[in-house]
């Protein structure tokens, strides 16, 4: 026998169980379980199992950018943050807008075996806007895609928008829009509000992220589509999109850990690692986006990894590239700004970060229950301890990320994909 | 006094003036035959200049060149910094010469902030104007000459003055110094500009904001007018030059609804015939040509207690690579 007994796990938060994995999968829940013969033990008493998180938004930056990330460091990089399916974004170089990038993204993803990696295809050619890419092409590719987006761009041609929403009906797609009215954001460096004013920076208003997801679920209504919404930042994008639930309309939602956290007063340093689209934003609009997605309005937590090599950080505010990176912080802040709040338990972490974004990206096997017979993606939190983050010990390859040296709950200890660890005792496993 | 010079903000009341006085002092010696004070002697300066920009260039060198110092300029122009050097590379470049101090002119808002804040340089930095951030010494020198007009003295302050700053606020890093300065020397500031022209959250500044200038006009003490640039038409900042003329330009007319003790100020260059005619730019109520020379005197001022004492002169530090950084230095001095 092999495999593994997970010992007093506390699943979702709830009391101590055993879990034994076998053959990829939950083989046995329960409690008094014993290891039998070559069937490795893990103490997890104090420890909380979740199933194996699933990221919606994540630029691993292969092809093109390989000196920010590559697959294989960006898988690695999941991994030590508990997740076990990444989307990998369409902004690569060449564009994933061909069934022939996808596959290799996809391709490259089952060769890391660090996390199962989804390509998210691009709306329209060169993310330019203009023409339709080959979506029908990398549905039914290798790489069976079913998210599409020019995430960086808005799709904000309205006729360019309303037919890619119907055409993707045909293959169960959804469209992630990345919300930004290109002429109200022209130059844009940061959220428009006092602190813009006095930073003399181009401001973004949350108007421009309104307009647009205003627009796209009225059109989501129109031709009966799945709209999602990425990177909602503004407590008037939660609105909107409140709206268009209690309208009974397909539209879902992701925020970011950064906009849970982070507001535009971090910007008065002038420190690109706070520079990001969309833009922190006011302290207002942070509290909002927690109770949407304690209350369920917004669906998911999604990182938007955005890896850039330290020369694109290490330089002038105008000058710096827009991005954090977060898939080996997301837990953290999550536990942080939502759990040791008190706004969400453990079973709502589950469903905003496994659960809801599978079941969006059409995650076969992804985002299932902790319970016999289901696939055993899981990761073991310890959510007792608590550390300064310290990027030199991340596993991505890019060091920009706006959490240095700030104190944060929770560590993954372990993942497992299919029943096998990839990263055990907080650290990856080599593979 | 800070090491830095980055924003007005930087500076309390006693600082300010404490450079206002320094600043009257430096004056009387543009009065002498020979302009010149040894204080600076042995250090070196280096304008940082990014941007385009003669008049605050020269300004500065002429401050420093009075006091002594080892002026290097620095351009972007014909430098490595068109050929795609970063910020960083050139500040790391500048350390290596051993300057003592750097003023430094971007385009960028922050990139005084960021060099000062960095460990990239050592030496002082002063923002000679940043983006549509700051311009400190041009509040400063604006704050000397509404001085000597309104409230003449040592110690004296602004305290009651009214002054209007007219234009195109949003894009304005004079603007934004003044409104901070003003305020800590107890002036009462207001902005007068077209909603377009004004920066979302305005109202959280220490200021109080009018869309009619006629309406201001018979109170101010002093008129700050502003460059607008005839592009920002094109952004649909206002119809047409005409009419933003009309609303807001400075004429002979509006000039007689002033206060008769009120001044005309302009930080330059002016656009004559947009925001201000030939009359009134030409009057003798119009300081412009003295706040050229005052801002000598108060470059002067801030580079004094900036640096002056910090380190006795001929103390300053031997370039680390003198060899590579020596080459450098030659091929970027212009």
């Amino acid at each position: 026998m092999s495999g593994y007994l997970i010992k007093n796990a506390s699943v979702l938060g709830g009391e101590p169980t055993d879990l034994r994995l076998a053959d990829g999968l939950i083989a046995e829940t329960g409690t008094g379980l014993t290891a039998g013969e070559g069937e490795r033990e893990i103490d997890a008493a104090g420890l909380i199992a979740l199933p194996g998180l699933v990221d919606l938004h994540t630029h691993l930056r292969e092809p093109g950018r390989e000196d920010a990330e590559t697959v294989l460091t960006g898988t690695r990089a999941a991994a030590k943050g508990g997740f076990t399916a990444v989307h990998a974004m369409a902004n690569t170089f060449p564009v994933a807008d061909t069934a022939g990038v996808v596959e290799q993204v996809w391709r490259l993803g089952r060769e890391s075996g660090y996390c199962d990696v989804r390509p998210v295809g691009a709306v329209t050619v060169g993310l330019e806007g203009k023409k339709l890419a080959e979506l029908g092409a990398m549905a039914d590719s290798a790489a069976g895609v079913r998210v599409f987006s020019d995430d960086g761009k808005c799709v904000d041609d309205a006729v360019i928008m309303r037919r890619a929403l119907e055409y993707v009906k045909a293959f169960g797609g959804v469209v992630a829009q990345h919300a930004q009215e290109p002429r109200l954001t022209e130059g844009a460096q940061m959220n428009e509000g006092p602190v813009s004013g006095e930073l003399g920076l181009r401001g973004w208003p949350a108007v421009a992220e309104e307009a647009i997801i205003a627009r796209d679920v009225l059109l989501a209504a129109h031709v009966g589509s799945r709209l999602h919404v990425c990177h909602v930042s503004t407590a008037g994008s939660v609105e909107i999109v409140r709206w268009a639930k209690s309208k009974g309309w397909d539209v879902t939602a992701e925020v970011t850990p950064h906009h849970l956290l982070l507001t535009d007063e971090l910007v008065r340093s002038y420190d690109p690692v706070y520079k990001v689209n969309p833009p922190l934003r006011s302290q207002a609009d942070v509290l909002a986006l927690r109770e949407a997605l304690a209350d369920g309005t917004i669906d998911a937590v999604a990182t938007d990894h955005a890896p850039h090599p330290a020369e694109d950080k290490d330089c002038e505010w105008a000058a710096a590239a827009m991005g954090m990176v977060g898939l080996e912080t997301a837990l953290s802040v999550v536990q942080h700004t939502m759990v040791d709040t008190g706004l969400m338990d453990w079973a709502q972490v589950a469903d905003r970060m496994s659960a809801r974004p599978a079941v969006i990206g059409r995650v076969a096997g992804q985002g299932r229950p902790i319970a016999t017979g289901e696939p055993a993606h899981l990761v073991l939190l310890d959510p007792a301890h608590r550390a300064q983050v310290a990027p030199e010990a991340f596993a991505t390859r890019s060091r920009n990320t706006p959490y240095r040296g700030m104190e944060l709950p929770g560590r993954v200890v372990a993942t497992f994909l299919r029943g096998e660890p990839t990263v055990l005792g907080g650290e990856l496993v080599e593979r | 006094m800070r090491k830095n010079l980055v924003s007005a903000a930087d500076l309390a009341r006693e600082d300010a003036l404490l450079i206002l006085d320094t600043a009257e002092e430096m004056a009387a010696l543009a009065d002498r035959p020979i302009k010149k004070l040894p204080t600076l002697r042995g250090r070196t300066v280096v304008n940082l200049f990014f941007e385009d920009s003669t008049r605050t260039r020269t300004s500065f060198e002429v401050a420093e060149k009075r006091l002594s110092a080892d002026v290097i300029n620095f351009s972007a122009k014909g430098s490595s910094v068109s050929k795609g050097e970063s910020l960083k590379d050139t500040a790391l470049t500048l350390q290596a010469m051993g300057a003592d101090a750097v003023v430094v002119r971007h385009s960028a808002s922050g990139a005084p902030q960021r060099l000062a804040e960095s460990d990239w340089l050592h030496g002082s930095v002063i923002n000679a104007g940043d983006g549509t951030h700051e311009h400190p010494t041009q509040a400063l020198l604006d704050a000397f000459t509404l001085r000597r007009h309104l409230n003449p003295g040592a110690g004296h302050d602004l305290a009651g003055r009214r002054v209007a700053i007219v234009g195109d606020i949003l894009h304005s890093r004079v603007a934004r110094s003044n409104v901070r300065l003003l305020h800590t020397l107890g002036a009462e500031v207001v902005l007068v500009a077209p909603p377009t022209l004004l920066p979302i959250g305005v109202e959280g500044w220490p200021c109080t904001v009018s869309y009619d200038l006629d309406a201001v006009l018979p109170k101010a003490d002093a008129v700050m007018m502003l460059r607008v640039q005839r592009e920002r038409m094109n952004a649909a900042f206002f119809p047409t030059e005409r009419e933003y003329s009309r609303r807001y330009g400075l004429d002979g007319r509006r000039m007689a609804a002033m206060p008769e003790h009120a001044v005309v100020m302009h930080p330059g260059p002016m656009v004559r015939g947009m925001e201000i005619t030939a009359e009134v730019a030409d009057s003798p109520r119009c300081t412009v040509v003295e706040q050229v020379a005052n801002g000598v005197s108060v470059r002067m001022a801030v580079l004094y207690l900036l640096l002056g004492g910090a380190q006795p002169a001929g103390a300053a530090p031997v370039p680390n690579q003198a060899g590579a950084a020596g080459t450098t230095a030659e091929e970027n001095a212009q």
